[in-house]
């Protein structure tokens, strides 16, 4: 354990209207700390720049899941458990599931929650492209009241977001509009549990006949932020899938995406098996639309 | 630093620990982990590689598997916490314990108490769990001696009694 | 042989309950009154004198104990085989992570700060990282060539085989580094006062190598230096010489203090300061007739041994005894040799030597089968020693081995015939492709040559005060059933009840040496011991006419009680004797290498999945011929554990090296397979017996290691028909190679239409 915990202060306001009236008033200077699978390595390492933090574990307020006509709203703080449970998420929305259940073993998923993977932002964090391929919004909370925006280009750049210093994520709101489709979500780690992911995808498509009525492909770790690959399903959209665009899409797809050389993999395997999932999908896609 | 500004930087915090309550003074960002050990001398939960990777400290909080040196101290306040060493007395965690001993689960049972707290958790869950519930359940508990075949069967053997005891 | 109540039965783990209960005590659940925290400031850099050290201000440094190796009192050096590795670098640095100086803190959080507070500036030399930089020469790191050791082994006359031959195969095969990641941590508790000396306890797999180190660092007689085992969390070799290091830092810091210290490394520090497995790298040249057989060879293997020699010279020797593999060697020469580099000393991990000359071995078995146009199968066939027939070392066979039927038998179980030829058809559409593959492979139980004549161990057995009997030996329990199957040997040996019998914490205060945990030895030369001294108190007890030649368990309780009663002490003594028959020239690198080998083949199913390029086991069949084996559950535990290790080493556990260190030091970043990551592992066993082994054991806690990942890499090469010949292979080496070969095929279409 490289951190002194004497250096660092902790306080659990208790609700969250607390938890943004602090937030307010000191701007910046607090960091909100939900389940700490994320924080509490980088604070073990030596690593975490930080010395305030705002414990936002358990608030009742962010760990709902409402079911409305048009949408789910998942509280931020709703852990992976809470989602894997959750009988409707898991219907339509099987490929946050998927995404949950790819996180880690079940001891983080009791604990990481969907808030801290959106906030924490890494380009390989699991749950990312889902939320993007489903058209995720969100709903942000602080003392000036709430707003809602679409979660794409939520993420300005590697690692950061359009959260203001006083800002809470208090939902994230899934649009139910979903179900038909055909889902296929995908991560390719170093190993098969518990691993960083080196390349993900979560797309979604609907055929009308044999040609593509709907997609949306997203995909994670191949870029600063999680990507939609908006230029490869502009491709896509109304055509027929036949062998020449499946590798017209893999070529786009890796056109879009900025993969690197990390401690984890290489950048020409990471575009190479991003290329491969998409077409892996629209084969898929394609089988559906054919049956 | 003096006594006093430390006694200001800690807070009480309060918990049960294998059904009795505990108060201990610690900072807040003080890991539950080195709390149980160092402070409670609850030594079973043990270090192995201080990110949540491994699960050798992992045990019940509020009855969900956690991976205690994860979770500041602070976050435990009022919580129920069950350690290998409360989850002697029960039939369902003796009949945990009897299996790995009779199916090789424990090598050099380092692993062991975070095994047995993760395999009671899913039990508790799950009592009849497949051999593919059983790793997903465990996925989180890694083991370098066993190869892991041993510390399932152990698994299943105690969820076969159970079911047997309990029919 | 098979009148046994208790070896050979699956007796409870003699330490089991406290395991399964949390109640084991490990040396990170130590706490003395007063005891301090320890910690090292390591080097920064791979090679470069110390220029300077300066002690940050912002940290009260006078409350903290520093030692540097000035304050040594005896010889500045982890002794082991040489004495070349500074305990504390004193001007010079040879690797990253080199311990340079040593604080001690009540406060464990004040000490880490301490330590990022002390500043070391350096004159850097140059320094070098492969084994290929360390042979050209033209940086000098160690000694006068860079060479810690080699090793010649040669056995007819090669030279002539050449022109006899109607094929030569040639194959360059490399192994990386592997950290052996036990789950518990280095660890080290010491105190010291005047009269009683250094103790140490801790998380350690021999306590007399400690013992040894700890007399010259200190510069205390025998009797002044006490050794603990602990529980220990794992080991698989990495604590067998590491421990002396941390043990020699842990004293230190008591001794100059007089406080009890404790050492414990997080997992950043063990895995980037302490041993590893070799990388190797070896190259076959082989001469063959027409139908496959051997005629004669070169073999040239190379290992990287770090900074400092430690236990290089042990692992090449076993890895170049084992190089030829189980085949009939009718000429061969075998150059070993381990070379420095500059990364912290690699050392021993399971198997020592043997995965990595075995690696390549079986590898270029498969290649050889296709030059020669034989299947995998059959080229093992043909070449598998007789017995009768020599070794590479000209040990002769005496065992009624039969390697064909052994062979038969894992085709067989593994339905290998079956499914290569399903593969090959489902191949030629699937996304996923598909392969079976095998590795045949021995391992020499024991100490190497006359290395159990060295060592001399020494073991005894004690009748207690009520009654029952104790085990005395150094040998440590870390997982892989010490206490257990001792205790099985000596009660089937007395007729006693196992309960009746227990076994000491290893102690040097209280048990004899009885040699190193390592080498597979424990259960074969140890456990014969421990038959012997238990016969012992048998003797001694008969003679006193307290006891017949049959006897109840409570008879012998009685008589053991009133002996202990009218005498004070009731102990027997065994010490190894080396078997007339085993003979090593250690000039010539001749003889019996070893007294007993186990054998085996292994079978691998993997599928190659084209979207990933990722590898999965799917089945996994080990088929072993152990001796004896004295506990079905532990043996099939330590082959299935070994099993995993080896799949890691094959395609998980990559070493990312960074100008010497270790870049991946942290569990996330260093893959060992989880349970998804596993098939299931099917393990068989055949016992011949062995006259040198307890109950007829050999050894088997090493042997798993040395198939598994040949058998992989053959799987996948008959999986996609691309060669792989290095380790660890990743779904990136994959997809690198089937691009270029793609690319090579396009542009060989190319040319012929052009």
């Amino acid at each position: 354990m490289r951190s002194d915990p004497k250096d660092y202060e902790l306080v659990a306001p208790g609700s969250l209207q607390a938890a943004v009236g602090l937030l307010a008033r000191s701007p910046g200077e607090w960091l909100p700390i939900a389940g700490g699978t994320d924080i509490m390595v980088q604070y073990a390492a030596g690593k975490l720049a930080s010395r305030k933090l705002l414990s936002i574990w358990n608030l009742a307020e962010l760990r709902n899941i409402e079911v409305l006509a048009n949408e789910i709203r998942v509280g931020a703080g709703c852990t992976y458990t809470n989602i894997r449970e959750h009988e409707v998420i898991g219907r339509e929305f099987p490929m946050l599931v998927s995404a949950a259940r790819w996180t880690g073993g079940i001891a983080n998923q009791n604990r990481g929650t969907l808030g801290g993977n959106i906030v924490n932002a890494s380009p390989a964090a699991d749950s990312l492209p889902a939320l993007l391929s489903y058209d995720a919004e969100l709903i942000l909370i602080s003392v000036r009241g709430e707003r809602r925006l679409p979660y794409a280009g939520f993420h300005a750049g590697y690692k950061k977001t359009k959260l203001a210093p006083d800002e809470l994520i208090r939902a994230v709101c899934l649009p139910r509009r979903f179900s038909g489709y055909v889902c296929h979500a995908r991560k390719v780690g170093s190993r098969n549990a518990q691993a960083i992911s080196k390349v993900c995808i979560a797309a979604l498509g609907r055929m009308a006949g044999q040609t593509v009525e709907d997609i949306h492909i997203a995909v994670g770790s191949v870029a600063p932020v999680p990507l939609r690959l908006s230029e490869t399903e502009l491709m896509l959209r109304g055509k027929v899938i036949d062998e020449s665009l499946v590798l017209a899409a893999k070529k786009m797809a890796v056109a879009e995406i900025r993969p690197i050389d990390d401690i984890r993999s290489t950048a020409k395997y990471r575009a190479a098996v991003a290329g491969n999932l998409v077409a892996e999908f629209l084969n898929l896609l394609s089988a559906d639309g054919k049956a | 630093m003096s006594a006093s500004l430390e006694a200001r930087s800690k807070s009480e915090i309060s918990f049960t620990v294998n059904g009795e309550q505990k108060t201990v003074q610690a900072f807040p960002m003080e890991r539950l982990l080195d709390v149980l050990r160092l402070q409670l001398g609850l030594t079973g939960a043990k270090e192995g590689c201080g990110e949540g990777e491994c699960g050798s400290c992992s045990l019940l909080m509020d009855g969900t598997l956690v991976n205690s040196c994860m979770v500041p101290a602070l976050q435990a306040q009022g919580a129920s916490i069950v350690t290998i060493e409360g989850l002697d007395a029960s039939a369902g965690s003796q009949r945990l314990q009897e299996a790995f001993l009779e199916c090789g689960g424990a090598q050099c049972g380092i692993c062991t108490p975070g095994m047995i707290l993760a395999a009671s958790h899913l039990l508790n869950k799950n009592p009849r769990p497949t051999l593919e519930e059983i790793k997903e359940g465990l996925s989180g508990n890694l083991c370098r001696c066993t190869g892991y075949l041993q510390i399932f069967e152990a698994i299943a053997t105690a969820a076969g009694r159970e079911t047997a005891a309990s029919s | 042989m098979n009148h046994e109540r208790i070896v050979g039965t699956a007796v409870p783990r003699k330490e089991g309950r406290e395991k399964v209960t949390g109640k084991a005590v490990y040396v990170d659940d130590m706490v003395l009154p007063g005891m301090l925290y320890g910690a090292t400031v390591r080097s920064q850099i791979p090679r470069g004198k110390i220029r300077d050290i300066t002690f940050k201000p912002g940290i009260a440094w006078n409350e903290f104990v520093i030692v540097s190796a000035k304050d040594i009192p005896g010889k500045n050096c982890i002794a082991l085989i040489g004495d070349d590795q500074p305990c504390l670098a004193r001007d010079s640095i040879n690797h990253p992570e080199e311990p340079v100086l040593l604080l001690a803190h009540p406060d464990r959080h004040a000490l880490r700060k301490a330590v990022d507070a002390v500043s070391i500036e350096y004159d850097p030399l140059p320094a070098i990282f492969t084994m290929e930089e360390s042979e050209r020469g033209s940086e000098i790191v160690w000694g006068t060539d860079n060479v810690f050791k080699t090793y010649l082994i040669q056995k007819g006359n090669v030279d002539e085989s050449w022109s006899k031959a109607d094929h030569i195969v040639e194959g360059e095969y490399s192994t990386g580094a592997q950290e052996q990641l036990y789950i518990e941590n280095n660890g080290m508790v010491a105190a010291y006062d005047a009269k009683q000396g250094v103790t140490v306890w801790g998380s350690l797999q021999c306590p007399y190598y400690v013992h040894k180190a700890l007399m010259a660092l200190c510069d205390l007689p025998a009797e002044k230096v006490r050794v603990v085992q602990m529980e220990t969390g794992g080991a698989f070799g990495g604590k067998e010489d590491y421990p002396s290091m941390i043990a020699g830092h842990a004293a230190l810091l008591a001794m100059k203090s007089g406080k009890p210290v404790k050492i414990v490394y997080d997992r950043a520090e063990d895995m980037a300061a302490t041993t590893k497995r070799h990388p190797s790298r070896t190259r076959h040249r082989t001469a063959l007739s027409r139908d496959g057989k051997i005629l004669g060879g070169e073999i040239e293997f190379t290992i990287d041994g770090g900074a400092y020699a430690t236990l290089s010279s042990v692992v090449l020797s076993r890895g170049a005894i084992h190089a030829g593999g189980p085949y009939y060697w009718p000429s061969v020469r075998i150059r070993a040799k381990a070379v420095a580099t500059n990364a912290p000393p690699h050392g021993a991990f399971r198997g020592f030597g043997a995965p990595q000359s075995i690696f390549a071995m079986e590898r270029h078995m498969d290649r050889i089968a296709q030059v020669v146009g034989l299947s995998p199968v059959e080229i093992r066939r043909r070449n598998f020693l007789q017995p009768g027939q020599t070794t590479t070392t000209e040990q002769v066979v005496r065992e009624p081995i039969d390697l064909g039927k052994l062979l038969d038998r894992a085709i067989s179980v593994s339905e290998y015939q079956t499914k290569k030829q399903e593969f090959a058809i489902e191949n030629r559409t699937g996304a996923t492709k598909k392969g079976i593959g095998i590795a045949a492979f021995l391992h020499g139980a024991g100490f190497t040559g006359s290395g159990e004549r060295y060592l001399s161990s020494v073991v005894g057995v004690e009748g207690c005060a009520d009654g029952g009997i104790r085990v005395l030996v150094s040998s440590t329990e870390f997982g892989q059933g010490t206490k257990t199957v001792l205790c099985q040997i000596a009660a089937e040996a007395l007729g006693l009840r196992y309960e009746d019998v227990a076994i000491a914490q290893p102690d040097t205060t209280e048990v004899p040496n009885s040699g190193p945990t390592v080498a597979s030895r424990t259960v074969m030369v140890v456990g014969k011991l421990v038959e012997s001294a238990a016969r012992g108190i048998h003797q001694t007890l008969k003679l006193s006419g307290m006891l017949g030649d049959s006897y109840s368990a409570e008879e012998f309780r009685a008589a053991c009680l009133a002996y202990v009663a009218a005498h004070g002490q009731l102990r027997a003594w065994a010490q190894y004797d080396p078997p007339t028959d085993v003979f090593w020239d250690d000039e010539k690198y001749r003889g019996e290498a070893y007294a007993a080998y186990s054998w085996a083949v292994y079978v691998a199913e993997v599928s190659v999945d084209l979207t990933t390029y990722s590898v999965s086991v799917n089945d996994f069949v080990a088929l072993q011929e152990v001796g004896r084996v004295l506990h079905p559950v532990l043996a099939i535990g330590q082959i299935v554990g070994g099993v995993a290790q080896g799949i890691g080493f094959a395609l998980f556990e990559k070493v990312i090296w960074q100008q010497g260190r270790m870049q991946n030091n942290q569990m996330t970043n260093y893959i060992m397979p989880t349970s998804s990551d596993l098939p299931p592992i099917r393990v068989f066993f055949e016992e011949l017996g062995n006259v040198h082994g307890a109950f007829g054991a050999k050894g088997i806690g090493e042997l798993p290691m040395d198939g598994p990942a040949p058998a992989i890499v053959n799987a996948i090469e008959d999986a996609l028909g691309v060669r792989f010949d290095s380790i660890p292979l990743m779904p990136e080496d994959i997809y690198d190679a089937i691009t270029a070969r793609s690319l090579r095929d396009k542009s060989d279409v190319a040319s012929v239409i052009r």
